[in-house]
Order: structure tokens, then sequence, then C-alpha cells
């Protein structure tokens, strides 16, 4: 008979993000056939009784498990490609997935440097045979429009900004903001110039001069505005977006492309995170086994010496 | 083809040592700088100046800024900086100009291949320290912003392959945009600026065969409209640039007066590319060798300048 512990403990293994391989293993090869179907009977989560007298496996659970076990190799997968290879699947994959996904393609086109987002455009021909613009053609939304100007973008990235440009483009977008249509922003055509083709810097400057000249942040301006947000944020105060994102994908109710996103801003943003002195926090607790391992010492060692 | 003869194997230090001596003394020595400068493939003058500054501790560009002047000059400033750079500054100083034609930017974003438009943006960076976009954003509104600024921005995918449905669709597309006149149709400019070239020529061939004619007979001449006028311009570009380039010097050797940036322009920038093909249909198109006219519409360094760069011995 299994103890309600090892039933418990069953549970616990697939309960997190990652699965907690030791346990499993612990538990599974010490049991016999009897100790198995108390464990299957006790656990409703995995299995349901089927009408014919088994402990069936329920469906849906066979899929999670399916992305429980795969962020391992997920992780590995993506830590091992070239950063532009790597760039250019999580765009093609997010073109394809749709909607929900595009604040991928932001974060890629807005925090890498210039040149990086030119080798992901690089490795996207090589890879799918069409430049990246090409496939958001098959985009029909609005956001269309914002997200080929920004993978197009090849924006300086030197110092030297100029404040008075920085704080009338401010105003610009305030008043896009503010006076006009906001349902109508992203169709805004000097709002997207200026996001899309400003250097990271100048942007910078713009959002100080933006919060002191009305007080409240470009960033909190846009709340709701979905991926002009993002765009601001990755491209003003990145730490900002990737803390947020982080924090999203170990909430209770988090979806498995939030979860996802903790795979992919530790392993694309590990410098930086080391830099920073991140602290996973609120993540660790929630991480298992093998992927937990791989995730917390990416962000630890640093680079390898 | 190029034009320009550049012997295989020069002394890069006896080039700096004839340009130094061509620009010491009273007066310089144009001849002498046409004879080393205007046979030389952009490696060489590349590693011309950075010999002669070596050896004599300036710039030799600065140097032959001071030393030249008029139209001369211009052309040999132009001729003597890398590609990509020359192209930036082009760009830079035709966005500085006043008025709205903004030719030169079409020009270059759609002659050119991905690797080297690519390579003009990096220079822009470089020089400036603003980015291309940027500049062109800055620089122009409304609809030529919006065509401008994508075809700048392009990284075009470079191979020859072509997906024959999709070119007849887009075909259909752009002939349903012209017929309705709605030119600022957001399909046109992202076919235009987001195809690869081998695409696009496959589109404009099944335009053609889908209307009988070309797409550009049916795109409105000699508009007042900037933008259609822009529009144009890259369809022809994009479809056959050294036919494109045939008719802008024809243009600016035609008629009264010559112009000079339009005409020292294209000889500078396609001299060592396809400038051999581009005489060709001149001749075919104008009854007369392009050297021929050059001789006759021009005078002084200046001419000697662009004769050698179409590679006569002058």
């Amino acid at each position: 008979m299994a103890l309600p512990v090892h039933i418990e403990a069953l549970d616990k293994a697939f309960s997190g993000i990652g699965v907690d391989e030791k346990s499993l293993i612990s538990i599974l090869t010490n049991s016999n056939e009897e100790h198995k179907r108390s464990l299957r009977k006790g656990s409703s989560k995995l299995f349901i009784e089927d009408e014919n007298g088994f402990e069936r496996w329920d469906q849906s659970s066979i899929k999670i498990l399916k992305h429980q076990f795969n962020r391992f190799r997920d992780a590995v997968v993506l830590s091992l490609l070239h950063p532009w290879e790597r760039d250019a699947r999580l765009i093609e994959k997010a073109i394809r997935k749709g909607p929900k996904h595009y604040n991928v393609i932001v974060e890629v086109a807005c925090t890498r440097s210039s040149d990086q987002l030119l080798g992901a455009r690089k490795a996207y021909h090589s890879l799918f045979h069409h430049s990246i613009e090409e496939h958001l053609t098959h985009i029909k939304g609005r956001e269309r429009k914002l997200l080929v100007a920004l993978v197009s973008a090849y924006r300086y990235e030197g110092t030297g900004v100029n404040e008075d440009v920085a704080k009338s483009e401010a105003q610009i977008l305030y008043e896009a903001i503010n006076n006009g249509d906001k349902n109508k922003l992203l169709d805004h055509e000097d709002a997207i110039m200026i996001l899309a083709t400003r250097s990271k810097q100048h942007l910078q400057a713009l959002y100080r001069h933006y919060s002191q000249s009305y007080g409240k942040t470009l960033a909190q301006d846009l709340e709701g505005e979905g991926i002009l947000k993002d765009t601001v944020e990755c491209l003003c105060t990145p730490q900002t977006y990737f803390t947020r994102v982080l924090e999203a994908a170990v909430k209770e109710d988090a979806d498995e492309e939030s979860k996802r996103a903790l795979t992919r801003v530790i392993v694309t943003q590990k410098e930086q995170l080391v830099q920073e002195g991140f602290v996973p926090n609120k993540i660790q607790d929630i991480l298992l086994g093998l992927y937990k391992d791989f995730l917390l010492a990416s962000i630890a060692s640093g680079d390898i010496k | 083809m190029a034009t320009v003869s550049a012997p295989k194997q020069v002394s890069v230090k006896e080039d700096a040592e004839a340009l130094r001596k061509a620009c010491q003394g009273w007066g310089t020595d144009e001849k002498a700088i046409i004879a080393v400068l205007g046979r030389r493939n952009a490696a060489q003058r590349r590693q011309i100046r950075h010999v002669y500054e070596e050896i004599y501790q300036e710039d030799l560009i600065k140097r032959l800024e001071s030393e030249l002047s008029g139209h001369f000059e211009k052309a040999v400033y132009r001729w003597i900086l890398d590609p990509p750079d020359r192209d930036a500054v082009l760009a830079n100083v035709e966005l500085k100009k006043s008025g709205n034609k903004h030719h030169v930017i079409v020009e270059i974003s759609c002659t050119k291949n991905p690797e080297e438009l690519l390579a003009i943006r990096r220079a822009y960076h470089a020089r400036y320290k603003r980015s291309l976009e940027e500049e062109v954003a800055y620089h122009t509104k409304g609809d030529t912003r919006r065509l401008l600024v994508a075809l700048v921005s392009a990284f075009r995918y470079y191979g020859e392959e072509i997906n024959t449905t999709l070119a007849k669709s887009e075909a259909k597309k752009l002939h349903e945009a012209i017929k309705d006149k709605k030119f600022d149709n957001e399909d046109v400019i992202r076919i235009l600026s987001t195809r690869s070239i081998a695409q696009l020529q496959a589109t404009f061939n099944c335009y053609r065969e889908q209307e009988g004619t070309s797409i550009t007979k049916n795109l409105p001449k000699n508009s007042s409209d900037e933008y259609i006028a822009m529009l144009r311009m890259a369809v022809r570009c994009l479809k056959d640039p050294k036919k494109y380039f045939e008719k802008v010097l024809r243009r600016s050797i035609e008629g009264i007066g010559t112009d000079e940036d339009a005409l020292t322009r294209v000889i500078v920038t396609r001299a060592e590319k396809d400038l051999k093909e581009i005489k060709e249909l001149y001749h075919k198109r104008n009854n007369v060798p392009l050297d021929k006219a050059v001789d006759k519409e021009t005078s002084g360094d200046y001419k000697d300048m662009l004769l050698t760069l179409l590679g006569n011995e002058v």
C-alpha cells in the first residue's frame, strides 16, 4: 500500500516548474505493482477511474507532463544555440503562434544590441529563406507596423543625445497618448518612428523628460497598451520588463507561455542578470529538478572562466 | 562591369608620394591626382590613404579638400571614400537639402544588395552618430516617410528562390492599388520594401503578363505628388537599376546646363560596378557614346576625372 506521504511526493514531483527527477526515481523504482496501483488511485490529478475498471491517465495531465519534462531540454538547447539562431527561432515561433506571443518579438528586437539583432535577421534568412519583415506580413493585426519597424531597426549605439529633441519627442508621445485616440496609437506614425528609429540612449533621455514634465512615467501612461508598453519598457527600462516577466512566470495561475518565459529570460539575459546581482528569491521555490539546477546555476556562475 | 582601369599591382607608397608631390608648392598638379586616384580600386585607395597618413601625418582627404575646388573637388572627395562611407555622405547631403526630393535615398536603398545597404547604415552611424533611419524619419513626413524608412531599413533575403503563386497574387495587389489610385496602400510599401529582389522581379514579370504593360508604365510619370514620384523611382530601381542609371545620366546631360551632382554621383558610384553596361545602354539609347557626351558637356579637371573613371586615358 502506498503511504499518503508517497502519494503526496508524487504529486509534488510534478507540481512546480520542471520535474523532481530524483524524487520520481526513488518513488517509482521502489514500487511494486500493488504500490503503484494505490499511487494511481490516490493521485486524482493524474489519473481518473475508467469505467472498465482501471485507473486511466488523464489526457490533459499528459500534456502538462510533456511540457514539464521538456523544460530542461529546452533550456539546454536554448543555451547552446548560437544567439543569432536562437533569436531567429524565437521570433519565427512567436509569429507563427499569434498575438499573445508578439511580446517575444518586441523583447528580442528591443533588448538585443544592434549587431545582435542584425545577426538574428541574417540567421533568419538562412533558416527560413525569407526575411523577418516578409514573415511579419502574415500578421493581419494593427501591431504589424510597429513590429516590422522594431525588427528593421539598426539603432545608433553611441552616446550623445540631443536633449531638446528628446524633450520635444516626449511631448509628441504625450500628446499622442493623452489627446489622441488611444486606440489609434499603433497607427500613430510619429510615435512609431520615434520608438523604432531613435537610439536607446535617446529614448532613455526621452523617458526621463516625460516623467519630469508630466509627473508619470511613459510606461505608466501606456498601461494596458500591450506591446506598446512592452516596447517602451524593453527599450528604456529593460530590468523592469524582465523582472515583471519572471514574476509572472511563477504566479499561481501562470499559463504555459508565461512559464516558458522563465527559460527564455534566464538563458538569454544570463549575463545581465548576473551583472545586476539578480537574486532568484521569488522564483527558486517553484522550480524543480534538473531544470532548477540548470537555471539557478546559470545565474549564479556567470561566465565559465 | 567596372570601367575603372586599376592595375592589379600598385605601389601604394609611390602613389602616396606622387599625391604628396602633386599637392606641394604653389598650385596643385590635378593631372597627377587624377592619374593616380582615377586608376585605383576601393581597396587600393584605402591603402593609399592609410600609407599617406602614416608617412605624412595628415589625412589625405583633408589635404585634397583644401587643395581642390568646385565640381572636381566634389568628384575626387566622393571617389576617394570607401563605397559605404560615400553613400552615407550622399544620403546625408541629400537629407540636409531643403525640399522634398529624396531620390538619392531611394536610389541607395533600392540599387544595393542587402549587405551593401547594411554597410552604408553602419558607415552612417560612424560618421553622423545617428542611424540613417532616424534621419530619414526626421526629415520626411507621411507616406513618403513610411516608404523611405521602410526601404532604408530593409534587410532583404538574398537568395534566388521565388514563389510564383505569391508573385502572381502580389502582382494583383499592386495592380489593384494602382488601378484604384490607392498608392499609399500598405501592401504596396510592404511588398516593395520586404520582398527579395528575385521575388520582386518575378512579381514585376507577373504584372506584365497579367496587365499587358510593365508596372512602371502604369505608375503616373512626372507626378507632382512627391510620394508617387518616389514610389515610381523605387519600382524602376528595383526592376532595372542599370536602365534607371542610364536615365539619370541622360537627364543630367541633356538640355541646357549639366546636373554635375547627378553626373558625378552615377559615375563615381557605378564605376567599379556596372558602368560599362550602363555606358552601352546609353550609347544604344542616345546614339552617342557617354564618353563623348561627357567630353562635350564638361570641362577642365572635372572632365578629365570623369573621363578617367569612364576608362579613358587623358
